[in-house]
């Protein structure tokens, strides 16, 4: 069983301080959907909202269609995976796995078949009656999903549950959790500051900034076609080139630049004089001379060689570098430092933006 | 054996322990990150540490328990005859606890002794009751200012003098008292309820005395406990009072041990609110030892019944450690 879950302007206050400002969205059922924000941005706060630790102070939350006002997270359909799994250290892993089948007075014999059955989901078969302490942080993992699969939840909550975990781990992890997800196909609300998780396993994301939702959209909409300089600047690397409208027509428009007039498609109506924003991904760049609204020349000031792939580090107007990614069969020379460089874009492909936020390094 | 001789060996024997303690420590810890004890703390300091606590361990405990151990195996005989032709190993006090002078059984003192135990014990569990939810509170629920707050309204009666809390309980539950006045005029009762004849001041004396010594190690335990795994258990749908079954009591289990230890120990050793605040009909243990020594100055009687008191509750307390699953090392933690 699985269910869709609504918020319906959700505003939750701490005090003075408003946390998440008005979220609507409807994450619909077996969808695997993520909130993708920095630190403090509230996401973790509407995780904790919808699994019914907190109450929203404005709005309501519907899971399955059902208000849920009222209604404690002991009582909800959904099970969370905490940041730091909060498996029970007193408990061995079967024990932790059925311990919600234990509260709801399941028979020894049906919670030890149902261990056996999630054991072998999370691919940890007799490991039942190992302690937690014995376990590896990936095993660990594993047994914390299979720990909240075992209520039969319709919605499954993760905060940031890989963050614990090293590199290697967290990528191998990545893959096993949308498979799970695939397999027992209940919706998954996934809360991550890392945006390679959120693109690489999510159907869906919204972009969180200082509790407001800026873009919902699949990972390929939110990375070629973000809607604020936030999520241009939050998902992916990109290079801004801040400036004042000079020409605008329906689709494009072209900004003054620090570096000389630049070009770029534009979604959002600008006029002439306004404060916008180029983004030019680092991979759009090239090397070599391109159309004059769309070259800019700049010093070299750092190349780092990343074995497929280099990057060109190239003096920006402001604090922040201009970066260029060269393939490595590109076929062009590199510069090297302290040289002057010329580079152009795609100007169909760059899109200008108004000024707002602009996600901290 | 001579009795000048013990006195003058076992402070050479401690001292000696405590250095090779030391000593076996520095040379138990080759590596070479580690410094041994003297060279840690000094050669000045060091000597210090360890006359210090050898001192402590020697004339705080050792010495004490020592001379009352010896004491409670002479027969009771005026200081003229100590060391004399009668002065002879004895085991009479420890006959005279069982059966009494007449061989009949001492079923007054026996009773005592059981009823000490026995209230020591319901005054421990009502503590635990009682602190329990306070100290959940204070670890888990309350906030930095509230928890400030709550520790001055706890610590703050303690300054006052227990003798001073007991008569101040007094006065409360006396026939007369500020409880009875008021029940009376609200009509609950007619007739002045017998709370000091009934045992309530006791219980609610001992229980007040030692409540701090409950508060404490359940706060610390408690405290210690992720507030993640409290919220876990409940996202998968545990009620409350399973959660403090299955999560919050299991982990606090070496704090609540050690609490009710302290609790049971002291409540079964006290003197002062059993003496006050005691019915007539109630002899508390320690107040028998207390009349040996004070009243009847029969020193030997005394230390017998003293070191009756102890080990019955070292026996009782190792008991119930086991009962739980709780090693003894846990509850100093």
């Amino acid at each position: 069983m699985s269910a869709d879950v609504e918020l319906d302007r959700v505003t939750i206050r701490f005090g003075n301080f408003t946390a998440v400002k008005g979220a609507t969205l409807k994450i619909n059922n077996g969808e695997f959907f993520s909130f993708l924000g920095p630190s403090g941005c509230g996401k973790t706060t509407i995780l904790r909202t919808i699994s019914g630790f907190l109450e929203p102070s404005e709005g309501t939350v519907r899971i399955g269609g059902k208000n849920m006002v009222g209604i404690g997270p002991n009582k909800r359909p959904t099970a969370l995976i905490f940041q730091n799994l909060a498996l029970f250290p007193l408990m061995t892993v079967a024990e932790n796995i059925t311990y919600g089948l234990r509260v709801r007075g399941v028979s020894r014999d049906g919670r030890r078949r149902r261990a056996n059955e999630l054991l072998n989901l999370i691919a940890l078969p007799d490991q039942g009656g190992k302690l937690v302490s014995e376990l590896s942080g990936g095993q660990r993992q594993r047994v914390a999903i299979a720990r909240a699969l075992c209520v039969e939840p319709q919605v499954l909550l993760l905060d940031e549950p890989l963050s614990a975990l090293d590199l290697k781990l967290r990528q191998h992890m990545r893959n096993e959790l949308r498979s799970i997800q695939k397999r027992v196909g209940i919706t998954f609300i996934y809360i991550t500051h890392d945006q390679g998780e959120a693109l690489t396993m999510s159907d869906r994301i919204a972009v969180m900034n200082q509790g407001v939702i800026e873009q919902i959209g699949d990972g390929k909409t939110i990375y070629d076609r973000p809607e604020t300089a936030f999520v241009a600047s939050f998902v992916g690397e990109n290079n801004p080139f801040h400036g004042k409208v000079a020409r605008a027509s329906k689709s494009e428009v072209v900004l003054d630049t620090s570096f000389g007039p630049l070009r770029g498609r534009s979604i959002k109506a600008l006029s002439p004089g306004d404060r916008a924003i180029l983004f030019v991904r680092p991979e759009l760049l090239r090397l070599g001379n391109g159309t004059a609204d769309s070259s800019l020349q700049s010093t070299v000031l750092n190349v780092a060689f990343e074995g497929n792939a280099s990057h060109v580090f190239l003096k920006g107007a402001g604090s922040k570098d201009i970066t260029l990614t060269v393939d490595r069969f590109a076929g062009v020379s590199i510069p090297s430092q302290g040289e002057m460089a010329h580079i152009s874009y795609d100007p169909t492909m760059a899109l200008v933006l108004p000024e707002g936020d602009m996600a901290r390094e | 054996m001579n009795n000048r001789l013990i006195v003058f060996i076992i402070p050479a024997a401690i001292i000696a322990v405590f250095l090779l303690l030391s000593m076996v420590e520095k040379r138990a810890v080759a590596d070479s990150r580690r410094t041994g004890f003297l060279q840690r703390n000094g050669a000045a300091l060091s000597v210090f540490f360890v006359i210090a606590v050898g001192f402590w361990t020697l004339f705080m405990v050792t010495l004490p328990y020592l001379y009352m151990f010896q004491e409670s195996f002479h027969p009771t005989l005026w200081p003229k005859d100590r060391g004399g032709p009668k002065d002879m190993l004895t085991l009479e006090h420890y006959r005279f606890f069982l059966y009494g002078s007449d061989g009949r059984g001492n079923y007054t003192h026996l009773w005592a002794f059981f009823l000490t135990i026995l209230i020591s014990l319901l005054v421990t569990i009502a503590n635990f009751i009682l602190c329990y939810p306070i100290a959940y509170y204070m670890a888990q629920v309350a906030t930095a200012q509230k928890l400030r707050l709550l520790l001055l309204a706890l610590i703050v009666p303690y300054w006052v003098n227990e003798i001073l809390r007991a008569f101040a309980l007094r006065v409360l539950l006396a026939s007369k008292g500020v409880i009875n006045t008021v029940l009376m005029s609200l009509g609950l009762i007619d007739e002045p309820f017998d709370f000091l004849g009934a045992n309530i001041g006791l219980y609610v004396g001992l229980s007040y005395a030692y409540l701090l010594l409950m508060v404490f190690p359940l706060y610390n335990a408690i405290e210690s406990l992720d507030s993640n795994q409290i919220e876990a258990a409940r996202d998968l749908g545990a009620p409350w009072w399973r959660i403090h079954k299955d999560i919050v009591i299991p982990h606090a289990k070496p704090g609540i041990a050690s609490g009710c230890t302290m609790v049971f120990m002291l409540s079964a050793g006290a003197l002062a609110a059993p003496q006050f605040l005691g019915g007539p009909k109630t002899l508390w243990f320690t107040s028998i030892v207390y009349d040996f020594f004070f009243q009847s100055f029969n020193w030997a009687r005394g230390s017998a019944y003293a070191l009756i008191l102890l080990l019955a509750c070292i026996l009782f307390v190792m008991l119930m450690l086991r009962l739980f699953k709780v090693c003894l090392g846990e509850t100093i933690r």
